[in-house]
Formats: structure tokens, C-alpha cells, sequence
């Protein structure tokens, strides 16, 4: 094969990866979406804020010990122990469920029946809100996230590639292993709402609010739970980013992405949020190969998603998969 | 009594319409316009201009703008950092193309094209809304931003990126570049102030604002009643850019006068301008400047009382400044989804039966 055409198909690859990323972090709005309509902005600061909650636990930091500091005059930076890696996710998802119930409990109870976009700017509120207290809570430096997944070059698809093509494809370990994750994941949840009482009533939420209502399915019961898995989905996401990229600020720009990512799938759909995963990584990364660095000046990453999703939402404005909204007056 | 419509007889269409139609507001707007003209521009300090004035200025500008498309038409927009920045590199590119121009003309002009801009990435809404509208203008955001820091046109092929503004007199009064002093800053900015808000709030009464609001409330309704939806649209994202631009092209020319396009015009900027229209009051345009208000006086209240009297550092004060915001963002949505308007708006309702409540 040609050169131009192996080095295509390695950026495609490594696309692919990436929209995994993407995929994961969509999979959270998808689910919040779909049972209580509400856009949540806040999804990304979700995973930087479990990823530097799980960080924080398993290094033993004093939460708000800079706060504690200043306002005390007191000295205090660790507990001294390392968690180990699952007790710290174990309870990084048990502050998710906190987060979750007091989420509901506080803004979203209150603001129930109001528009979509006072849900979405509320969101907004919350992404502020949270991403300060993360900040409070564990310092905002960049910190390393390592829970012991592989790192580093795949050798078996280098020296398999290699011997093939005659040109090693770098393909990253951690992508790997996020791809089988992420699998995983979306096979769980569809498992989860397929087969379990729970699952069932969040189906039927998602379908028909007052219908599960009158059913005598608690409504405020599902909203938490479903914030919870969304909690949960956050925690993987920031785990992958994190342990890739370092847990930082810019994690939270995901959630941007995600956006595009869902406007390609469709609101309401999760086979449409992986798709629409898939086909952002793999477009960005082959029109900056093939366009955006020889062209343009490079760094066409930022704005390819947002655009792409704009031309597709003249044509087909629900998305992939989305369900089709009919207005009547 | 002092704050009664009663014995302000009204005898003519236009002074039943008037703004403010109870005589005490009418004079407590002139008094504040007197001094906020006469007064302030020579008592003015460096501080002030910089830390609160100037900023509340142009941000008032920019909440104006979005206001007008967000609160009035309904039409959610992220994207007001990257309109801003069009502003701003329009009104370089005039400054250095044309350098006999005047500034008033190239803010202006700077506004047009902005509108200009504004319009081409409103086409979209008119197929799409809602949030589905915000992603399409975080597009316009992104690409912006992307596009004034790679192409070297924009920037005049400068090495390190930036723009500067050069040094442009008005009247003989130098208003733009490092040597201008704080009350030319302000009262150039007071200026478009003044004319701005006042086109918007008789925009935002006349035809076309009622069309906006039509829109803003039920489009198809709005629709089968004869406004037409293009028109309404398109022409809120003019205005509303319009606004924007020029409060862009003052923030660069004036306020900062040398920018880098990512750190001053990134999606911060968008959310910030977005968060004064809310905690301000949506549709209302005294919540725009109360908006603006309060999140430039937020930061520095915090700053004295944080790091100046407390001694905390400064990252600390920051992130809680961030929880604030945001905390009040939920909190004026779930108690005051009108915003500090109207909590003035009650106020002075309570004010009109004092002392007699009943």
C-alpha cells in the first residue's frame, strides 16, 4: 500500500479512539437527556470532577485543605495514606450518588416544568458551580490519574502491522483498553434497562413522564438514578482522559465536543451518541490530516466537530438516529 | 408623596408611552445621566476607569446585544466571544487600513460588519432552535476564535499574533493607544452607552421588537399572525451583533488595546455575557446593565475582600468566585428567573404603595 494511504488509515485508527472518548462522554448526556430532558451541560465537569475526586482519595488529600488553611492559618495537605485503586472508586462513585441526589434534591426539583433552556442554562450554573468546587476541594493543579491500566505503544499491532504493510501503526494501549471499556459500559446499561425492574422504569420514564407516574413509578427515584449512572459514566470517561492527558481544566472542554457528537447521533439515541463518537473523532482526525495541516495552518480540531454538526443540522435536524419532532399548533 | 403617577397628567399619545412614565424615575434617569456625563469624567481615577468603569461599560454593550437576542427574540447564542472578537479585528483592520478615520466611524463600521457576520451564522436558526441553535453558534465561536489566530491577515502578519491598537485622536483628545488617559476611555465609551441603550430600548418597544417577542413566545403562532419568521430572525441577530461588535471593537480598541484572540474573546467571554443577561433579567434592558453590573463589580468585591483584607491567595478566591457565579446562576433560575429586573420591578411596585400596602 502507499505510504499516504497507511499513514490515512493509522490517523483514522487513532480517530476511532478518540471518538471512543467522545462516545463516553456523550453516553452521560444521552441518559440524562432522555429521562428528565434536560441538556446537561454540567457532563463534563462531571468527569473532571469524579476524576479529581478519585484522585484526591487515593492520594489521601484533605479535601478543601487549601480553604482549611487559609481561613485557619493551619497547615494541613494529607491524611497520609494511599487508597488503593478500586476502594478509591468505590467511594468516588459513592460521592457521585451524593452529588446525584443533592443535584435533584436542590436545583432540578425546584424547576421542574420549566423550558428546556432554563434546564440547559441551570446546567450551566451547575458546570460553574462544580468546576469551583473541584477546584476548592482538591487544588487545580494538573495532577497524573493512574488506576493501573496499560500505557504506551501496543508492540503486538506494531510488530503484526510491521511485518504486513511494512509500516508499524502506533496504536495506544490505553485506547485499547478504553474501546473495551467502553464496550462494556454501553453493553451493561443496555442490559441494565433491558432486564431489571430499575432499568424498566427508567425506560419508562424516559418514554412518558406522566404515563410511569400513574404506574406509581417515583419519579424523583428514577431522576437520581439516572444522575447517578450519569455520575458513573462521568467517572470512566475522566478516568480514560484523565490517565491519558493528565486530570485538568481542559477536561471539561470535552463536554463541548460531545455536543456536535450528539447532534450527529441524536438527542435520544445511544447507539446514535457512539456513532456520532466514532464519526467526529475519525472526520476531525482525517480532515486535519488530509486538510486542516497542509492547508489551513493546522488545529482545525477545535472547530470541525462544531461545524460539521452545523451543516448536518440543516439537512437532517434530529440527528442520525433521533426521533423525528413534529410541531403542531 | 414622591413616587406616584398621581397628578402626572399625561396629555399627549407620546408622553402616555414614555418610558418612564412616573415623574421620580424621570428625574432620577436625568440626574444619573447628568452625572454619569458631567460629574464622573473628572473625578474619574485610573482605578476606577479600569477596574469597574470601562469593563461595566462595554459589557453593558454586550449584554445589550445578547439580550436582545436572547431574551427578546428567544434565540440562545454562545457565541458571543467569537463576535466580539469579529469586532475587534475590524476595527483593527479599519484603524491600520484607514488611518484618517475616526474612531466613532470605526466603531460603527466595526458594527456593521460584525452584523454582517452576525446574520451569516444566524441562517441556521432559522431551522433549527433552542439548544440545537447554541451548538450552531458555539460553531460560529470556535471558528472565529480559530480563524483570527491563523490567518496573519487579520493580525497584519505581526510575529507574536496579537493586535495593538495604534494611537487615534478624537476632538484632539488621544482615545485609543497606551497613552490615553481614563476619563477620554470613559466618556468615549459613556457615549455609545447612552445612544445604544436608547436605540434598543425603542427597538425593542416598536414593530420590530414586538416581532421579536412574537417569535420569542411561540414561533409558529407568531407565524400564522404575519410576522415573518426571516425577517424577525435575522434581522434580531443583526441588531444583536450589531451591539456586540461594537462593544467588541471598544473593549480592544479602548479598554485593552492589545488582545490576543483566544485569551480575551474565548468561550468564557461567550458564558459570561450570558450569565449577566441572566442574573440580570432576560428581555429587560435594565437587567442587561444590572447584569453587567454585577458580575464586573463580583470579582473585585471579592478580590479587596479575599485577598486585601483576609490575606487568602489568590487562586483560592477565584475558584470561589467561580462557586458564586455559579451558585446564583441556579439561584436567580430556580427563585428570580427574571433576574435583579425584577426585583427592581417589584421594588418599585412596593415603592408606588408605601405606605399604604392595602
Amino acid at each position: 500500500m502507499p505510504d499516504q494511504l497507511l499513514f490515512a488509515t493509522e490517523v483514522a485508527l487513532n480517530g476511532l479512539m478518540a471518538g471512543v472518548m467522545y462516545s463516553l462522554v456523550a453516553l452521560g448526556f444521552v441518559l440524562i437527556f432522555k429521562a428528565s430532558g434536560i441538556f446537561n451541560y454540567a457532563q463534563g465537569v462531571m468527569a473532571l470532577f469524579a476524576a479529581m475526586t478519585l484522585v484526591g482519595i487515593q492520594n489521601g488529600q484533605v479535601p478543601f485543605s487549601h480553604l482549611i488553611n487559609a481561613i485557619f492559618g493551619t497547615d494541613i495537605h494529607y491524611f497520609g495514606w494511599e487508597a488503593p485503586a478500586i476502594l478509591a472508586i468505590a467511594l468516588t462513585v459513592v460521592v457521585m450518588i451524593a452529588l446525584a441526589w443533592a443535584v435533584n434534591r436542590f436545583i432540578f426539583r425546584h424547576l421542574v416544568n420549566q423550558e428546556p433552556i432554563i434546564l440547559f442554562m441551570a446546567t450551566i450554573g451547575l458546570a460553574y458551580f462544580l468546576e469551583g468546587v473541584a477546584d476548592l476541594m482538591w487544588g487545580s493543579e494538573i495532577k497524573t490519574l493512574d488506576v493501573g491500566l496499560p500505557q504506551g505503544i501496543n508492540e503486538t499491532i506494531d510488530s503484526v502491522t510491521f511485518e504486513i504493510f511494512g509500516y508499524g501503526f502506533f496504536i495506544d494501549n490505553l485506547d485499547i483498553v478504553a474501546t473495551v471499556i467502553a464496550a462494556l459500559l454501553v453493553l451493561g446499561l443496555v442490559a441494565f434497562s433491558q432486564y431489571t425492574k430499575q432499568g424498566r422504569a427508567l425506560r419508562a420514564v424516559a418514554d412518558d413522564h406522566q404515563a410511569a407516574l400513574s404506574v406509581g413509578i417515583s419519579l424523583n427515584f428514577i431522576w437520581v438514578l439516572v444522575w447517578s449512572i450519569a455520575g458513573f459514566v462521568a467517572l470512566v470517561a475522566g478516568i480514560m482522559w484523565g490517565a491519558k492527558s493528565g486530570v485538568q481544566f481542559s477536561l471539561s472542554l470535552i463536554a463541548l465536543k460531545a455536543l456536535p457528537v450528539l447532534m450527529l447521533g441524536g438527542f435520544t439515541s445511544i447507539p446514535g451518541a457512539i456513532v456520532g463518537g466514532l464519526i467526529i473523532g475519525v472526520g476531525e482526525k482525517l480532515f486535519e490530516f488530509a486538510i486542516g495541516q497542509p492547508f489551513l495552518g493546522g488545529a482545525t480540531e477545535n472547530w470541525f466537530a462544531y461545524v460539521l454538526a452545523l451543516l448536518f443540522l440543516v439537512f437532517r435536524p434530529q440527528g442520525l438516529f433521533g426521533e423525528k419532532i413534529i410541531e403542531r399548533v | 408623596m414622591i413616587y406616584r403617577e398621581a397628578g402626572d397628567f399625561k396629555t399627549s399619545y407620546g408622553a402616555d408611552n414614555q418610558t418612564f412614565p412616573i415623574k421620580f424615575d424621570r428625574r432620577g434617569y436625568y440626574v444619573v445621566l447628568a452625572l454619569a456625563a458631567l460629574l464622573l469624567p473628572f473625578i474619574v481615577t485610573d482605578y476606577w476607569a479600569n477596574a469597574l468603569l470601562v469593563p461595566f461599560l462595554i459589557y453593558a454593550i454586550a449584554a445589550l446585544g445578547l439580550n436582545i437576542l436572547t431574551g427578546y427574540c428567544g434565540q440562545v447564542s454562545l457565541g458571543t466571544g467569537g463576535f466580539m472578537a469579529v469586532g475587534a479585528y475590524s476595527a483593527y483592520k479599519l484603524m491600520t487600513a484607514f488611518p484618517w478615520m475616526d474612531m466613532i466611524t470605526i466603531t460603527i463600521l466595526s458594527g456593521f460588519i460584525t452584523a454582517a457576520v452576525g446574520v451569516l451564522f444566524g441562517l441556521p436558526s432559522l431551522r433549527i432552535k433552542g439548544f440545537y441553535l447554541a451548538v450552531a453558534t458555539l460553531a460560529a465561536q470556535f471558528f472565529l476564535v480559530w480563524m483570527f489566530n491563523k490567518v496573519s491577515w487579520f493580525y497584519n502578519y505581526s510575529a507574536s499574533g496579537q493586535i495593538n491598537a495604534p494611537e487615534r485622536t478624537l476632538f484632539g483628545v488621544i482615545v485609543t493607544g497606551p497613552n490615553t488617559q481614563a476619563w477620554a476611555q470613559y466618556t468615549f465609551c459613556l457615549f455609545f452607552v447612552v445612544i445604544l441603550a436608547w436605540v434598543a430600548r425603542n427597538l425593542t418597544r416598536g414593530s420590530l421588537g414586538r416581532q421579536w417577542m412574537a417569535i420569542r413566545d411561540m414561533d409558529i403562532a407568531a407565524e400564522i399572525i404575519g410576522v415573518n419568521p426571516l425577517r424577525a430572525k435575522l434581522s434580531a441577530f443583526a441588531v444583536s451583533s450589531f451591539f456586540v461588535g461594537v462593544s467588541g471593537s471598544l473593549f480592544f480598541t479602548i479598554y485593552l488595546g492589545a488582545v490576543e484572540v483566544g485569551e480575551a474573546f474565548g468561550i468564557q467571554k461567550s458564558f459570561l455575557v450570558l450569565f449577566m443577561i441572566i442574573i440580570g433579567g432576560l428581555g429587560s434592558i435594565f437587567g442587561s446593565f444590572a447584569g453587567a453590573a454585577f458580575l464586573v463589580l463580583l470579582p473585585v468585591v471579592l478580590k479587596v475582600l479575599g485577598v486585601d483584607l483576609l490575606g487568602w491567595p489568590t487562586d483560592i478566591v477565584a475558584h470561589l468566585n467561580l462557586v458564586i457565579v455559579g451558585a446564583l446562576i441556579v439561584f436567580f433560575l430556580v427563585v428570580e428567573p427574571h433576574g435583579l429586573a425584577q426585583l427592581w420591578r417589584l421594588t418599585k411596585e412596593k415603592l408606588r404603595l408605601w405606605p399604604f400596602p392595602h
